[in-house]
């Protein structure tokens, strides 16, 4: 697959709004069947929780984190860019929403370590 | 050959719709040498049988659009030192079009797609009514303005994935085309281009990669143009089918 026309900063950023999607898709399954933990089975989802405090588990965490707020910020950028007047600053809105993203996961790994 | 020139080292695609492969040839490198250069070269140098397409050599006939290192450049106005890899050049037909020969590729499902999106003009008084004025800073020709400069050179339509994913999507250049009518006022045809333009393989498989204004080579903007097709045919949605 040639992708040399794939290059472009904006391209890129679709790209990762597209994975980060995909990759929130196959997690919400696990994290609803979890949340059901919490109605039927009390004691797994207390020893599931208790697991969730290994550090590297942490470190996952701030990575789904990442990922929700590329996929939240990405897509209040593509809204702007379809609804509202167009505005050439497309790749300093593309760079903003990845320095947000990063702000925000790094900020939930620091609080949670 | 002078020894002593510098070559460029150059893989030309060579075949046609039942396939084909890259042969490399060597170039000798010129100052101020375009893509359509090298490939003229080639062609009255080395291999007489290759096959490609262009007219004006300014830029303003849109024939001679290639792939160039794997992305799409009009040839004429594409300085070979702006795209160089080392010493390499690769030089395919474009992306997205049916191969007829080497570089030469079949536009027509290209301009077919202009006449499906309703790109073109209805006009709303004959040729005996006078001449209509056209108001520069009026806000719709202002719109119409920024995107009339279209040359078809399809390099947007074979930058777009959009294209490659959904062969009948109408595609960057048509979809701009049809933006700039929608801002013409003395067009009569306003509904029926929203309906074309909304339809299945329309505006609406755009997904906002900005490739096509990324390689436009008269800087033009059909994500813009697309986005604001969709703006138009949203808020004809919620008016219950009313436009302009």
């Amino acid at each position: 697959m040639d992708i040399r026309h794939r290059r472009d900063t904006l391209r890129i950023a679709s790209l990762i709004h597209r994975f980060s999607g995909l990759a929130l898709a196959l997690f919400l399954p696990l994290h609803f069947y979890v949340l059901g933990l919490a109605l039927n089975d009390a004691a797994r989802l207390d020893a599931f929780l208790n697991w969730t405090d290994y550090p590297l588990v942490k470190f996952v965490e701030a990575i789904l984190v990442l990922l929700l707020a590329l996929h939240l910020f990405g897509g209040l950028r593509l809204l702007a860019l379809e609804f509202l007047p167009w505005s050439p600053r497309q790749k300093a809105y593309a760079a903003s929403a990845a320095a947000l993203s990063f702000f925000v996961s790094v900020g939930f790994f620091l609080s949670a370590v | 050959m002078d020894q002593n020139v510098e070559r460029l080292q150059v893989r030309v695609w060579r075949g046609n719709a039942n396939g084909g492969g890259y042969r490399s040839y060597e170039v000798p490198a010129q100052q101020s040498q375009t893509v359509l250069d090298v490939v003229t070269w080639i062609q009255q140098n080395a291999e007489p049988t290759l096959t490609y397409r262009f007219a004006c050599r300014v830029g303003m006939c849109g024939s001679c659009a290639m792939m160039v290192n794997g992305e799409p450049r009009w040839t004429c106005r594409t300085h070979v030192k702006k795209v160089l890899d080392g010493r390499q050049l690769e030089i395919a037909p474009l992306r997205n079009l049916p191969v007829i020969k080497d570089l030469a590729t079949d536009m027509a499902a290209f301009f077919d797609k202009w006449t499906r999106a309703e790109g073109v003009f209805h006009p709303t008084a004959t040729r005996a009514d006078a001449i209509a004025p056209i108001v520069p800073d009026d806000p719709m020709r202002v719109l119409a303005n920024e995107a009339i400069e279209c040359i078809n050179c399809a390099v947007c339509y074979a930058a777009c994935d959009t294209v490659a994913a959904n062969p009948e999507y109408l595609g960057p250049a048509a979809l701009n085309r049809a933006w700039t009518l929608q801002n013409d006022e003395r067009d009569s045809a306003y509904a029926g281009r929203l309906s074309a333009v909304s339809s299945g393989d329309g505006c609406f498989n755009c997904h906002s990669h900005q490739s096509c204004m990324t390689y436009c080579p008269n800087e033009l903007n059909p994500t813009a143009s697309i986005a604001g097709l969709k703006r138009l045919s949203a808020a004809s949605f919620f008016k219950g089918g009313r436009g302009r």
